[in-house]
């Protein structure tokens, strides 16, 4: 528990009961949630560790209500904390005692499908995985795939710029977003974009994406929708070393074959995932790469054997190229639940640094060098295509102080993942989490340039404004 | 006029912190091979990334490449090239339009969001920049992004760098997400089609599973009919199996060839560089981002009221249209027709006189103009950065 939330504001604590009374006036009696135990179900977000009961909830239905309610907050410079489904790992959707949560969740519409044109009009407030069932009868799909989309909204999509397993071929969501609607903070009404590929302009909407509810609260989304491949299949292989699996990585990009996923998992999360999902994974292997291929039977079948051929050199101890559906789902199961399976184990924190995948071997030998140091485990399950690791930092919460320990590792991996060139986050976010190592990565001056042009948008920093930007050294406009 | 010629960052900051102390409003360049589009504007200097070149990071195997904004994009295409890989968004070359001389730069594709056909499918410019470095208004180096192409930490400033035609920043490196050059590229050509069933056609294809490239229609001179072209790249037997697919799929559009070879990488460069519509004398030259399936109506209401010629490119969302120089190229129709449409049009080329008497880029709503000053400032707070080359006082 070692991030700090600014001070709470005690003029607006003060006035708590008439902020209520005001934004009663502006929304429907159940949008307005001001009871402690109903607050209390907004306290946290996916990075449970941390909780702040906000002022109030509103839930509105409308962009209209939605305008009312920001400039209500601006005219009484009250914060404003946006929220989607709150499933943020970073503490993105955490509020603020002094802040009202302004949730998108109940405009959850689709408005509008062009399969013509392939794109879909949504409101923000629907899930992701909502997106795809709603085109899915006309073999469509919305490509971002994070592994919360059954419960995230593309609101909080786009404010994280979120990502998923399958962005080597398809991109995170700024490649799918064609245009929102915004409500700024004082409540004006913005079209960004539209059903066009590009902006006329400053690329407003790609500053937008990505801006973790600091520009303004997204109400609706145009995005492209894409027709899915005819099929899909992966192939399985165990190797001997984290060396040859990295090394084999390189050698499937390096002969031209850009594989849907490509996804890497060492010892310890091979053995946790098998334990749980009974996947058929080896357990004799230092680590395993899923690679998956789209296309038909035929072009699956000659994509994979290309990729056999290419694992042949880095001497794979296992071999399992899918031949069904069924043995697709086995060999994906155990991926998909290594969260949970971690999870019934051990307490564990889910870092999201990324690397130039070159460095993977070096990488995830200091990894454990920096884990151990604090006495704890670590399980490595990342995108091994595009360099996005996910290391899951694993302690035990009932033990006095390992919390900290592992947000220690974890702030040395993060630091780590920067110094060999990448990254704090590919796709969870800055949130809270990262929010004080963002000095690692940039410097005084990139970072006043970024909160310059956030005070374009929000010049007395009103919007989520406990998060991104380490509380010293803030800027205005 | 004096034109600067930075060698590095270091020396691009000191050109542009003097420029700001003293209010030299500075022109923003690399090669100037697109120096005729855009707004024509008053400087008093300029400065140029010409002298700041190299590649200076290429990781094949990590699908990134990094040169100095004033690399020419011959050299970049060049030295990935001999890795088999490319840039994915085939960054369309201005020359021949716009009748310029000399070697565009890589920091200009960035700059300008330069794409071309395999925009539909691979994303433009903006979205394989993955980093940039740039010396804003203030004479300050600023980062953003960085060499791997999963990216969340901060503010997106790349992707405002990008399109941002030199308002901003000097970019004095850009990196690139790149991909393996396809083993194979074939196109389907329907011969016969008018705009409406070419949309079709196109809109067709790309609704399919079969991952097209390339979708583009150009119009015989009587509008009668045209060649629809749909491409489709990557091995070579999945080409084939792709290419089968189409036809079965297209089968009631009769009249289709098979081109591949160097006819065929010749045909998609003209579509790419817009060059189809040249060799037309001094005609103005537009171009149009619209919904793919309001096309046909767009170029429809322009014709309707002026004598105008086009293509389609991005499966019918990027309109090509010449129209007469005369008065005002034909903007008043243009812009009645992407209110009534939708999406936006530039005026490419057209005598300076007539760029300075019209509207270049689309007229934005009121609140995002107010935006698009704000983040103007926040970069170059004294307005030095080459002044009114997008908008007037941006």
């Amino acid at each position: 528990m070692t991030i700090a939330f600014p001070k709470p504001d005690e003029a607006v604590l003060a006035r708590r009961g008439e902020i209520i009374e005001g934004l009663g006036r502006l929304v429907a009696a159940e949008a307005l949630i001001v009871s402690e135990d109903e607050r209390r179900a907004f306290e946290t977000d996916g990075l449970t560790a941390y909780r702040q009961v906000p002022l109030a909830v509103v839930l509105p239905s409308t962009t209209q209500e939605v305008s009312a309610v920001l400039r209500f907050c601006h005219e009484r410079g009250v914060k404003v904390v946006p929220r989607g489904a709150g499933t943020s790992l970073c503490g993105g959707a955490i509020p603020q005692q002094d802040a009202i949560v302004l949730g998108v969740a109940k405009m959850n519409r689709v408005l509008d499908v062009n399969f013509e044109g392939r794109t879909a009009r949504v409101q923000a407030g629907i899930t992701n995985l909502g997106i795809s069932q709603a085109v899915a009868h006309e073999g469509f799909f919305y490509a971002p795939d994070p592994s919360s989309q059954l419960a995230c909204t593309i609101a909080g999509n786009i404010a994280m710029n979120s990502g998923g397993a399958h962005c080597l071929k398809y991109g995170v969501t700024t490649n799918n977003l064609l245009g929102v609607t915004m409500v700024l903070l004082d409540g004006t009404v913005v079209e960004i974009g539209g059903e066009h590929l590009d902006s006329p302009g400053y690329d407003i909407l790609g500053i937008v994406c990505g801006s973790e509810g600091q520009l303004g609260v997204v109400t609706e989304a145009v995005v492209r929708i894409l027709r899915a491949a005819e099929g899909a299949r992966p192939a399985l292989m165990g190797f001997g070393s984290v060396e040859d699996a990295g090394a084999c990585v390189a050698a499937i990009i390096g002969a031209g074959i850009i594989p849907v996923a490509l996804e890497y998992m060492d010892k310890p999360a091979i053995q946790i995932c098998e334990a749980f999902a009974h996947a058929g994974y080896p357990l004799d292997v230092e680590a395993m790469l899923i690679v998956e291929v789209e296309g038909s039977d035929q072009e699956i079948d000659d994509m994979l054997r290309r990729i056999v051929a290419i694992a042949e050199p880095f001497r794979p101890k296992t071999m399992k190229v899918s031949q069904s559906e069924a043995e697709s789902a086995a060999i994906w199961k155990g991926r998909k639940s290594a969260f949970g399976a971690t999870g019934r184990v051990a307490d564990y924190i889910c870092m999201d640094g990324t690397i130039p995948t070159g460095q993977l071997p070096f990488v995830l030998r200091r990894i454990d060098e920096i884990v151990k140091s604090y006495g704890l485990g670590v399980a490595n399950v990342f995108h091994a295509g595009d360099g996005n690791l996910h290391p899951l930092v694993m302690f035990n919460t009932n033990v006095p102080g390992e919390m900290e320990k592992a947000e220690k590792a974890g702030e040395d991996i993060l630091r780590l993942c920067v110094e060999v060139g990448g990254c704090l986050t590919g796709e969870h976010g800055v949130g809270i989490e990262k929010r004080d190592l963002m000095t690692c990565q940039f410097n005084a001056t990139d970072l006043e340039q970024q909160m310059r042009v956030r005070g374009v948008f929000d010049p007395r920093w009103l919007l989520n404004p406990a998060k991104v930007f380490p509380l010293e050294g803030r800027l205005a406009a | 006029m004096t034109t600067h010629l930075p060698r590095d960052e270091q020396d691009a900051c000191i050109v542009i912190r003097d420029a700001a102390d003293k209010g030299t409003l500075l022109n923003v360049s690399g090669n100037g091979t697109k120096a005729p589009m855009g707004r024509p504007n008053q400087t008093d200097a300029s400065i140029s990334s010409a002298a700041m070149t190299g590649i200076t990071l290429y990781e094949p195997t990590e699908l990134v490449i990094s040169a100095r904004s004033g690399t020419p994009v011959l050299e970049v295409m060049r030295v990935l090239a001999a890795k088999g890989q490319e840039l994915p968004f085939e960054p369309m070359d201005y020359r021949a339009l716009l009748g310029t001389r000399g070697e565009p730069t890589i920091g200009a594709v960035a700059a300008m969001n330069i794409s071309g056909p395999r925009r539909i499918m691979a994303g433009a410019a903006r979205d394989s920049l993955i980093g940039v470095r740039f010396v804003n208004g203030r004479g300050e180096v600023v980062k953003s992004g960085g060499r791997v192409m999963k990216n969340v930490t901060g503010l997106d400033l790349v992707k405002l760098m990008a399109g941002s035609w030199g308002t901003l920043g000097l970019l004095t490196e850009v990196t690139f997400k790149v991909l393996p050059k396809p083993e194979r590229m074939a196109t389907l050509v329907i011969r016969g089609l008018d705009d409406r069933q070419a949309v079709e056609a196109l809109s067709q294809a790309l609704g399919s599973p079969f991952d097209v490239t390339g979708a583009a229609h150009v119009p015989d001179r009587d509008r009668r009919g045209g060649s629809t072209l749909i491409r489709v790249e990557g091995f070579s037997g999945s080409v084939d199996y792709r290419m089968n697919e189409l036809r079965r799929l297209l089968k009631r559009f009769r009249f289709m060839d098979l081109l591949e070879g160097n006819g065929a990488e010749a045909l998609w460069q003209s579509v790419r560089d817009a060059t189809v519509l040249t060799g037309q004398g001094e005609r103005a030259v537009w171009r149009v981002s619209t919904a793919p399936t309001k096309g046909p109506d767009f170029a429809a209401h322009v014709a309707q009221a002026l004598d105008a010629q086009w293509f389609y490119d991005w499966g019918g969302g990027l309109l090509w249209i010449s129209t007469p120089v005369e008065g005002d190229a034909g903007a008043a129709v243009l812009r009645e027709a992407t209110r009534t449409f939708g999406g936006h049009a530039t005026l490419v080329r057209a005598p300076a006189e007539v760029r300075s008497a019209v509207d270049v880029f689309e007229p934005q709503a009121e609140a995002l103009m107010t935006l698009t000053k704000g983040i103007k400032a926040s970069f170059d707070p004294s307005g030095i950065l080459n002044p009114g080359r997008m908008y007037a006082g941006i």
